[in-house]
This record gives C-alpha cells, sequence and structure tokens, in this order.
C-alpha cells in the first residue's frame, strides 16, 4: 500500500497532510509560510514525515499561491512576446490595452498580428501567415522571451494555434517557452489572451515552484510522482504545471472546496472557508467547485482563466470589531495571523470577531483561552453583523432555492454559526482546519471542451456525444483512469444575435489517477 | 447646449450608462469601449455636439456594429471597417458626413460610433434613434419618421463593403443580417444617412448625455448604490419596481434571440412580493405580484445590488440581488407609429402598451 501527501500553501499557513490509499489522514501539519515557500514545504514535509510512515510515499500533491503572489506583486514576471492570429480582424484593439500600466510595463513585449484564425463556426478566416508567425519567433528566441499566440475563435478551432507553436519549437527549439490560448482560457479574444500572456510571464516561476517541491519532496520522502493542483481542483503533472502555471492561480481555494467534499462526504453542498482575514464561499456541484461564468480578474488584468465560483467576504477570525456608543463596526480590516497575540483571548488588546464569539459562549477553540470580556450588546451587534454578510454570501452563491448543506472549513471555521442562509444546517466537518491539504491529496485527474457550436446541421445528441466524448480523451490523456472517468461539468450557453441557433457547449469529465501513474 | 470632448473617463461612463440603456441587450460595450479609446489616444477627445448644432443640410450617418454580440469580443474589428464602410454611403451620397450619429444608444453601439468619429475628426451627435437598445434595423425613430435606412454600408475586417438600397427598412435588416451571417457573425456598418434638418426632426436628443450621466453616478456608486440608484431614477423620471433576489431563471436561444425570465423575491419593502422579469435579448415586461409594472417599449433594467453595475440577461443567476428599474422610453416610441415599430406586439406579445407610470399610478 503506498501513501500520498498533499500540501496547501496559503498566504498565512502551509498545511501538509500524509494519507493512505484508502483515503485516511494519517498526518496532518501546519507550520507559516516562509517568505521563499520551499523553507515552509520543507518544514511542513518533514513535521507530517515524523515519525517516518512505514509505507512508500509514492506521490505529492502541491498547491500553491507562487504564481499569485508573483502576479500581485509583479516580481519575477518575464516579458512576453505576443502573437495573434486573425489579421487583419482584431487590430482595433491591440494586447494589453486594458493593463494597470505597471503590470503593462514589466510584462509587454513585441507584438505580431498575422494573417489566420477561424469563424465562429470553425472555418478559416485565412490561412495562416506562417513566414509572420516564423519571424515573431525569430524575433523571440533572439530576445528570449517566451510567447503567447492567441488566434481569433481558438476555443472553437485550435489548428492555426497548434501549427504556430509548432512553428515556433521549430525556429526556437522545443524548450522554448510557448504558451498557446485555447488550452487556457475560454470564448473572448482580449480575456484569453490576457490569460495566455500572464501564463508566458509566469515561466520562471513557474520553473523554480516545480523544481523546488519536486527537490523538496525528492529530499524527504523521494516520493517520485510530484503533481500541482490546479483552479478546477484537479491535477496536473509536473511538466505541465510548469507550460501551464496560470491554472493554478485559484487553486487554493479549489482544494478547500475539494477537500469540503471529501470530509463531509457531500458532493452538493456550499463551502465556507474562514481563514483570518476574508471568508470565501463558493460551491460543490458533483463533488467539483462551480466555476465562475465570466470574467474573472486577476491583479486587476480581464481573464476568463476557468476559475472557481467564489465570493470572497471582508470576515476572518482577525477582523477587527469597534464600538462608539451604539454603533458597532466590524471590519474591513484584520489582526490576521497576529490574531494568536494581539486578540482579546490571546492576551492582546484588540476586539476581533473571534473574540467576540468567544465571549457569547458561542464556540470552544482547540486551545484553553480566558473568556474575553466584550460589552454583551456590542458583542451580540457584531455578531449579527457578521452573520448578516454571511447569510447574504451564501445566499448569493445558492445553486437554487433547495436546500443543501453547508460545509465550514478553515482554521476559523469553529466561529461559524449554527445555520446559515435561513435555514442551511452549517457542518463542520473532522479536520476542516486542513481541508485544503487534504483537497490536494485526493485530487481527481480532468479534461475539458468549450465549444460553440451550430445546431443547424447536426442535432443536439450528435454533437453532445462527441464533445463527451472529448473531454473523456483529454482527461484519459491527461492520465485519469479510464474506467472511472465520469462527466462532472456540462453547460450549453445559448448563443444571442446570431441565426441558426448557435449554442456554447462545455464539458468536463475527471477520473482517479490511474494505477502506476 | 452640450459640448463636451469625450475622452478615456468619459468613455467609461458612457459603457456603464449605455449598459443601463440596453435593458438587458444591446452587447456588452466593453469591446466597443476599448476600440473608441484606442482611436482617442491616438486622435484625442471626440466632440459630442448638440442636436441643435447640426446645419439643417449637414450629413449625418449612423455607425454601428450588426451581428452577434459574442462573436465580436472574439473577431474584434480591424479599425478600418467603419471607415470603409462610411465612405461607401458617402460616395452613394454624394457628400461627405459631417458628423456621426449612434443608432442605439444601449449596449455596445453606443461607444462604437466614437471610434470611426475620433478617426474621421468629425463630431458625435448627443442623440441617437432608439433612446435605448433594440434587436433590429426598424425599430428605429428615423424609421418610424420615414426616413429610410438606406444607402447602408455593411462591412466586414477583409475588407468586404456591400453597399444596400433597400425598399424599407424591414428588408435592410434582412439583407443586412443575411450578409452579416456570411461573413462570420459580426460586421459593422454605416446607414440612415440623414440631412441635420430630418435630425432634428426624427432624433431622439440627449441619450449620450443620459448615459454618460447615468454612468458617472452608478460608476462612483460605491457602498451608497441604493441610494445613489433611488436618486438617479428619480431625476430620470424612472421608478424603482422592485428589489430582491433571483429565485428562478430560465433562458433558452431560439432563431438567433435568448429567451427566457427572471424571477425574483423582494427584499425589504417588497418582502413577501415577487417578480418576473421575461426577455428576449432585452428584457420586456415586470410583473410584480402578477401585474403587469412595465413593458417594452419601456426601458427594464436589472442592477446589480452589490455594484450598482448593469446585468445583461446572459450574467443573470441566481442569488443575486438585483434592483429592477424602469424608465420612460422616448415619447416617440410611445406614439402609435411608435408602438407600431416597437410596441409589444413586436415582439410577439399579447399585451397592450400602457406606460408604466400609468400602471404605477392605478396601484
Amino acid at each position: 500500500m503506498s501513501l500520498r501527501i498533499g500540501i496547501d500553501v496559503g498566504g498565512t499557513n502551509t498545511d501538509a497532510v500524509l494519507m493512505d490509499a484508502s483515503d485516511r489522514v494519517l498526518g496532518r501539519a501546519k507550520v507559516p509560510t516562509s517568505p521563499d515557500v520551499v523553507s515552509g514545504i520543507r518544514a511542513a514535509l518533514a513535521r507530517v514525515l515524523t515519525p517516518p510512515p512505514r509505507e512508500p510515499v509514492t506521490a505529492a500533491m502541491l498547491g500553491t499561491t507562487q504564481c499569485t503572489n508573483a502576479v500581485v506583486q509583479r516580481r519575477g514576471l518575464r516579458r512576453v512576446a505576443i502573437v495573434r492570429l486573425g489579421a487583419p480582424a482584431t487590430a482595433a484593439v491591440p494586447p494589453l490595452a486594458d493593463w494597470p500600466p505597471d503590470l503593462r510595463s514589466v510584462v509587454g513585449g513585441p507584438v505580431t498580428l498575422v494573417a489566420g484564425g477561424h469563424d465562429y463556426m470553425g472555418h478559416e478566416l485565412a490561412p495562416l501567415d506562417e513566414a509572420g508567425v516564423r519571424r515573431a519567433a525569430v524575433e523571440a528566441a533572439e530576445r528570449d522571451l517566451p510567447l503567447a499566440i492567441v488566434g481569433v475563435f481558438s476555443a472553437v478551432n485550435p489548428e492555426h494555434e497548434r501549427r504556430a507553436a509548432e512553428i515556433c519549437a521549430e525556429v526556437a527549439g522545443s524548450e522554448h517557452p510557448v504558451s498557446i490560448s485555447s488550452e487556457i482560457g475560454s470564448v473572448g479574444l482580449l480575456e484569453r489572451e490576457n490569460a495566455t500572456v500572464l501564463n508566458a510571464a509566469l515561466t520562471d516561476v513557474a520553473e523554480v515552484a516545480t523544481r523546488s517541491f519536486e527537490e523538496a519532496v525528492k529530499a524527504a520522502c523521494g516520493a517520485e510522482a510530484c503533481y500541482f493542483t490546479q483552479n478546477d481542483g484537479t491535477l496536473m503533472a509536473l511538466a505541465y504545471a510548469r507550460r501551464y502555471p496560470s491554472l493554478m492561480l485559484a487553486s487554493g481555494p479549489a482544494n478547500s472546496m475539494r477537500g469540503a467534499a471529501f470530509l463531509s462526504g457531500v458532493a452538493e453542498a456550499l463551502v465556507v472557508d474562514v481563514g483570518g482575514t476574508t471568508t470565501d464561499v463558493g460551491v460543490l456541484v458533483d463533488g467539483f467547485p462551480r466555476e465562475a461564468p465570466f470574467v474573472v480578474e486577476v491583479a486587476g488584468v480581464r481573464t476568463n482563466f476557468r476559475m472557481p465560483d467564489v465570493v470572497s467576504l471582508p470576515l476572518g477570525g482577525g477582523t477587527v470589531v469597534r464600538w462608539d456608543g451604539g454603533r458597532v463596526a466590524l471590519g474591513p480590516d484584520s489582526v490576521g495571523y497576529r490574531l494568536l497575540s494581539e486578540g482579546l483571548a490571546f492576551g492582546g488588546t484588540r476586539t476581533t470577531f473571534t473574540d467576540v464569539v468567544l465571549a457569547l459562549g458561542r464556540a470552544e477553540l482547540e486551545v484553553p483561552v480566558r473568556r474575553p470580556r466584550i460589552p454583551l450588546e456590542v458583542a451580540e451587534a457584531a455578531y449579527r453583523l457578521a452573520t448578516e454578510l454571511l447569510d447574504r454570501g451564501v445566499d448569493r452563491m445558492r445553486p437554487s432555492s433547495e436546500p443543501l448543506p453547508v460545509i465550514g472549513v478553515g482554521g476559523g471555521s469553529v466561529l461559524l454559526p449554527p445555520c446559515l442562509g435561513g435555514n442551511l444546517e452549517v457542518v463542520k466537518p473532522a479536520d476542516f482546519a486542513v481541508a485544503n491539504a487534504i483537497g490536494a491529496a485526493i485530487s481527481e485527474v480532468s479534461g475539458g471542451v468549450d465549444r460553440i457550436v451550430a445546431l443547424g446541421s447536426r442535432s443536439i445528441e450528435d454533437l453532445r456525444e462527441e464533445v463527451r466524448r472529448e473531454a473523456f480523451a483529454q482527461a484519459v490523456a491527461a492520465g485519469a483512469d479510464a474506467g472511472a472517468v465520469r462527466i462532472v461539468l456540462w453547460e450549453e450557453i445559448p448563443v444571442a444575435y446570431l441565426p441558426g441557433n448557435a449554442m456554447r457547449l462545455r464539458a468536463k469529465a475527471a477520473g482517479p489517477l490511474a494505477r502506476g501513474r | 447646449m452640450t459640448r463636451r470632448r469625450i475622452g478615456l473617463e468619459e468613455l467609461e461612463d458612457l459603457a456603464i450608462g449605455a449598459a443601463v440603456l440596453g435593458t438587458g441587450g444591446g452587447g456588452d460595450p466593453y469591446v466597443g469601449k476599448l476600440w473608441a479609446q484606442q482611436r482617442v489616444l491616438d486622435r484625442g477627445p471626440v466632440e459630442l455636439i448638440d442636436v441643435d448644432e447640426v446645419a439643417d443640410d449637414a450629413l449625418v450617418v449612423a455607425a454601428a456594429m450588426m451581428g452577434a454580440p459574442s462573436v465580436i469580443v472574439e473577431k474584434i474589428p480591424s479599425g478600418s471597417e467603419l471607415l470603409a464602410a462610411f465612405r461607401a454611403v458617402e460616395q452613394a451620397c454624394g457628400a461627405r458626413a459631417d458628423a456621426v450619429m449612434c443608432i442605439e444608444a444601449g449596449g455596445i453601439n453606443s461607444t462604437i460610433p466614437f471610434a470611426v468619429a475620433a478617426d474621421l475628426g468629425l463630431p458625435v451627435v448627443d442623440g441617437d434613434g432608439m433612446g435605448r437598445a433594440f434587436p433590429e434595423v426598424q425599430m428605429v425613430s428615423f424609421a418610424a419618421h420615414g426616413l429610410p435606412a438606406t444607402p447602408m454600408a455593411v462591412a466586414d475586417e477583409l475588407g468586404n463593403v456591400t453597399l444596400l438600397r433597400s425598399v424599407s427598412a424591414e428588408w435592410a435588416e434582412r439583407l443586412g443580417r443575411a450578409l452579416v451571417v456570411a461573413e462570420g457573425g459580426a460586421s459593422v456598418i454605416a446607414q440612415y444617412p440623414i440631412r441635420g434638418r430630418d435630425l432634428k426632426l426624427a432624433a431622439i436628443r440627449g441619450t449620450l448625455t443620459l448615459a454618460l450621466q447615468i454612468g458617472a453616478g452608478l460608476r462612483r456608486a460605491g457602498r451608497q448604490s441604493q441610494r445613489v440608484i433611488e436618486d438617479l431614477t428619480r431625476r430620470l423620471g424612472g421608478a424603482l419596481l422592485f428589489h430582491g433576489k433571483i429565485v428562478d431563471l430560465r433562458r433558452e436561444t431560439a432563431s438567433g434571440f435568448v429567451r427566457g425570465a427572471v424571477s425574483i423575491d423582494g427584499l425589504d419593502r417588497w418582502a413577501g412580493s415577487s417578480c418576473q422579469v421575461t426577455f428576449q435579448n432585452e428584457n420586456l415586461i415586470a410583473i410584480v405580484d402578477g401585474t403587469v409594472r412595465a413593458s417594452v417599449p419601456d426601458l427594464i433594467t436589472l442592477l446589480e445590488e452589490e455594484s450598482a453595475h448593469p446585468v445583461t440577461t446572459e450574467r443573470l443567476r441566481f442569488g443575486m440581488r438585483v434592483f429592477v428599474l424602469a424608465l420612460p422610453c422616448a415619447p416617440l416610441w410611445r406614439e402609435p407609429r411608435g408602438l407600431a415599430k416597437a410596441g409589444p406586439r413586436c415582439f410577439g406579445l399579447d399585451l397592450d402598451y400602457v406606460p408604466f407610470e400609468r400602471r404605477l399610478a392605478r396601484s
């Protein structure tokens, strides 16, 4: 029997769990996230592997904020050469037009617009200008710039993008980093282009993150198989993660939701992840995080990554409570990780949301603390404000008026009231504090299809079957166990103002890692 | 007299305000805004002039995109097709355009005219042909006044330019739509070349200023969204019909339209009530507790509670908290000739139009 390790690097803590083949949690660790990330990972690994397990660790799964931090802090990003396939279309709006100027000045490189791309039916707009792509690749190779390639309607037909990537590999070598948009974003050229450029800009960050993780894991337990978890809560192999670092920008919330599904045994639920500063509310559909349907902003850039649909509320264990006469205010500022020194209950002087809950006797912490003294009416008012905020978040995310459970995870979830959103019971599973690391450890492998189809010439059943088959094939190609793959997401979105009944079909298939992978 | 320079910031305001006038449809003004902003960056701000400032014999031409907004977000224009369309219409008229106008102040077609205006160095007229968004070419004040939609040019990014002379606005719609499909689902058009004297007669005036005002207000609403929305509604002669949470949503596609309805459960003073808004690309009817409160051609717009930003029918979803707003349509649409072009029955609704103010006064 083999073991595996799940790790989640958050802004405050790095969590790790050791799990066996029957998904039992054998060990857990929570250490502070280190500035270089990897020493925190090493520390968490060391702790979770003490005492040394009797069976070998065969796989390690990591969810990390390194890429997000790099984008937010504009650190370690590469300048990117951008190639658009679609000329003369798209010239009206150049790449990065809507980016924050400081980020654009770091990432923006040469832009080449060449003929190519497809229409919404997938027919060629123009033959691909291969010579133009070649020229762009030569420049990128000379200046050592990663390439981002985006073609018009490549989400419908990725042929030109793939051919352009081949040309770039011929010119610049197969090791030269090339990102193509059809593998990163969905319909919406500018948003998909932004996502692709961010992906290319993260080349070095990804290189460091993947290599240091691999080395740390090898040194700690010799596990051969390392994976990163991505935004949809599924796994990608190291080589893939190196090429598609942008796909892990939101792996944190995805992991905690997957962990919540696992811990509670519920596949349809709301997940409320309470941290020190914020609370994330997300939705589980078929055990996977529901995806955000539209544009997602990353550090001020509009993208259309597949991201979990999460609403972030300004409420956490460290949220500061103030009062003045009859007026009580809750946050939005927080003492964050300093809760353990600055909070009233921990001998500090700041009144926090944690203190309010303790003062009302509505929760108990694992570590014994003294009960903070807060005027009762203040505590009650603050608690009411917090519950209202949570109720709204839960209300906003509910998929329908059908009742469904709310799963509380994260270090602060003990603070949650027993009921939210009017009548929804809050479940607080065991191991709630390391749900995100568990989510990483139990991750599956997926494949997806996102396409606009015209219903004129073929029957909808026919198209559905084709899309279903393709999603299955992609999941298996990515390493899923062919016998256990199933559809976990299915969406049919009508397209407005187009005759011929066009429809956007999105499907995702997922399954557990195949044995021996 | 309005004489304003429309620069980058104003285009941001316009995009939000235009989405309100888009009444749930009309396409996201985002791409049009970026396009116009690029041209303004290159060529400087565009002047917005009052309808009365246009000379009687001046030639004014409308600029727009036709087709699927979901195509234009992918196959973004080249930037020169509108110029080509303008040149074709000018040639057919034997005169140069003196000003550019919006055919519809709602949705993506509010911002696109500023791109071509910046290129041509022409002003944009503060007015449009709808005062909102409508789905079809003949649902335009100019058509209601008997002014011809053609010569109209349909142009694509490859350089294809087709000049149409149609016997009616309905034919211009039908032929234009066929060309747009052949050209990949989204093209640009230059149409309704009209003289200043006809513009003064037929234009729905001040609608861009209106969109700018709405956008400026909502963009700065912050946490005061409800107060800002109520103030704005009052100033515009509108009504806040409902405030609540979306509890049901039906959407289906049929022959180029997204049809459906959204159900909203009341909050605050509407607690215990429910509201239903039906749409066909744009919002058509708002019903509160079984009674029709507003219908097309009056404007029905949903604003998201938190951001105070307008929500298109594509973005509606369960759990979203929204305000439902009614704004009066331009007076023309309340006249028989306006109702003949864009009344409830033009949308297949078995309903007589009653202005929402009268409907509300009754209850």
